[in-house]
């Protein structure tokens, strides 16, 4: 039996750590943009954060790699971008709205991806965000090229303006760590467990009595709605819905940002998304030489470092005290 | 002029025409993605970018050194395969051991660094590649033209289709190939050298793919990024044939070429979708493709 992807995966065997670790994330991100750092480039960081630790829900957790998770970003930011602005919805509605209809295409999509495993699971979702995004350049709510523009940021639950860049942030890291601590949740509790025992060997839990299928889709749906929820807010923030998020660079981008920072481990992903975003913006002048580098890392990960950096930095941990 | 359900002919058969076209690179592509996943277990992510390297392999040997078509058809697939057989050997070995998804991914990097190199030197705007002289013109058929160099495209992926199909099923090399791909350590117990075998694989199917890219490059514009999304459409007519067999990795590939074309005529707006929407279809009845098997 090969060795299942995202074996790697560390169980955490003290959840006091982790909880230590989410506390101590949380205290350096709100005192990140008095320290210097572009609240701008935190809540781009932090939307791809977010979509990433959706991603990682599927693959670290449910072993399932989706290669069209760009569909439920784009989605969900195309239709909260569509509420907010056609609409006039408050942002909280567009983002819920944006969120929901992600959801709406995860339990299409996951229904039928789930009818395959391993490569082909892989190939079908990429498909399928395929044909989402040719939907979305055809039509004509989504404006095709130019995307949904200057989206109105509103008013938080008619009471807290969003237009200054500080609030925004705030906002934005509060759903951020919201959907973290129910990642978290979703992970330790009995499903969590069960999709991991069906990851490891799906006979055996098949045969030990669990719905392999419902489990399996419910992750999908869970995957789905959280990276909608992370592409909705990513459209208030930056008032743009574009065909970039829907585009399958977009779903081989989280994927990147998981396997860096650790495929199955729980802050993984944060790390990836921060490291290559920071390598974005860093790298912005480059051009296409930016592809390249990112296919290089792809290459150097899959090769030499799959259990990402995060995973890598828990292994040398756990050596260290024996 | 003459019409068949309210369509003019000769919009029809020209439709037709392309979509014969398109379905045998989607053919030759699937193809070899499917010799490679029989034998070596992955879904080989860098094949656009290698049917793409097939193309301006052709194209330099032309702007180059003048070295014509004819010549670019042999020599394109046997330097792009050595280039596939170097990375099969340096880097795609080591992964037989893990999960077959690493592969893809590993693939995947490889066709990111391969198209940004391409379109950081060529733009994004495609080179052109001048036609044979020997193909100008075309066959007057009647009811159509046929350019010479389409006819000749088809004609050509039917032969190494059918070549294709008759090496791996009906010679000893290929009764080799599909014993390895069933059990390769008896297979290497018997004394044939498996690791070179699986290398020579890989590198056949990618040549596979640089010959589509060759032939492809009269046709259409030479471009960094032609094979990119070509890929994903053949991913999703692999889904539908299903890679278990190799006549319906090329049947399905003609068949759907053909059905996309009749969509151009009848409903246009769901030209680039159709083939994903019959996947799902397929996903519906027959989870495992058309030609697959259930395992």
């Amino acid at each position: 039996m090969a060795e299942p992807i995202a074996a790697a995966a560390i169980v955490p065997r003290k959840p006091a750590h982790i909880l230590f670790g989410i506390a101590a994330m949380a205290a350096l991100l709100a005192v990140a943009p008095f320290v210097g750092i572009y609240p701008v480039f935190l809540m781009k960081a932090l939307c791809f954060a977010l979509f990433a630790c959706a991603f990682n829900l599927l693959i670290g957790f449910g072993g399932l790699l989706s290669f069209g998770h760009a569909m439920f970003l784009g989605t969900a930011g195309y239709v909260c971008a569509h509420a907010a602005k056609e609409w006039g919805w408050p942002p909280e509605a567009a983002i819920l709205a944006g969120t929901g209809a992600s959801a709406a295409l995860g339990i299409i999509t996951g229904a039928l991806a789930i009818r395959r495993q391993g490569i082909y699971f892989a190939m079908i979702t990429l498909a399928l965000a395929q044909m989402m995004f040719f939907f979305y350049l055809q039509a004509p709510f989504t404006h095709g090229e130019d995307g949904i523009q200057s989206v109105p940021r509103g008013k938080l639950f008619g009471l807290i303006d969003l237009s200054g860049t500080l609030t925004m942030y705030y906002v934005v890291l509060v759903i951020f760590l919201g959907a973290f601590l129910l990642i978290y949740r979703i992970i330790h509790s009995p499903f969590g467990q069960v999709l991991k025992a069906i990851r490891e060997n799906e006979p055996r839990a098949i045969s030990l009595g669990y719905d392999a299928e419902r489990y399996k889709l419910l992750a999908f749906v869970l995957s789905a709605t959280l990276a909608g929820l992370a592409g909705a807010t990513k459209a208030i923030v930056f008032q743009l819905a574009s065909l970039t998020d829907v585009h399958w660079t977009m779903s081989g981008e989280v994927v990147l940002m998981t396997l860096l920072g650790g495929m199955g481990t729980v802050f993984g992903p944060v790390v990836g998304a921060f490291v290559i975003i920071g390598l974005e913006n860093y790298l912005a002048g480059f051009g296409q030489w930016v592809t390249v580098i990112t296919g290089v890392i792809f290459v150097v990960c899959v090769l030499a470092f799959r259990r990402g950096i995060v995973g890598e930095i828990a292994a040398w941990w756990s050596k260290k005290k024996g | 002029m003459t019409e068949i359900f309210g369509f003019p002919t000769q919009a029809l058969f020209g439709q037709l025409l392309v979509g014969l076209i398109n379905g045998a690179f989607y053919a030759m592509l699937s193809l070899g993605l499917a010799v490679i996943f029989g034998l070596l277990n992955i879904i080989n992510f860098t094949h656009g970018a290698q049917y793409m390297l097939g193309a301006f392999c052709a194209w330099f040997l032309f702007e180059r050194w003048g070295i014509g078509y004819w010549w670019a058809l042999l020599i394109a697939p046997v330097v792009v395969a050595i280039t596939g057989m170097v990375i099969e050997r340096t880097m795609l070995s080591r992964l037989y051991k893990l999960d077959h998804l690493y592969g893809l991914l590993l693939t995947f990097g490889i066709a990111l660094i391969i198209q940004g190199v391409f379109t950081n030197y060529f733009g994004s705007a495609g080179q052109p590649y001048r036609l044979p002289e020997e193909f100008s013109g075309a066959f007057n058929l009647g009811f159509m033209f046929l350019p010479k160099y389409r006819a000749w495209v088809i004609l050509a992926s039917v032969i190494v289709c059918a070549g294709t199909w008759y090496v791996i099923e009906r010679t000893k090399l290929g009764s080799y190939l599909r014993a390895a791909t069933e059990n390769p350590s008896l297979v290497q117990a018997f004394g044939i050298n498996v690791p070179r075998m699986v290398t020579l694989t890989y590198g056949f199917g990618v040549g596979l793919a640089a010959l589509a890219g060759v032939m492809a490059a009269p046709i259409y514009q030479v471009n960094p990024l032609m094979g990119a999304n070509q890929i994903i459409v053949v991913f999703a007519v692999v889904v539908i044939g299903g890679m278990g067999s190799i006549l319906g990795a090329i049947l399905t590939g003609f068949g759907l070429g053909v059905i996309e074309g009749l969509t151009k005529v009848f409903y246009p707006e769901a030209s680039n979708t159709v083939i994903f929407v019959i996947m799902v279809i397929v996903l519906l009845i027959k989870p495992a493709g058309l030609f697959g098997k259930e395992k």
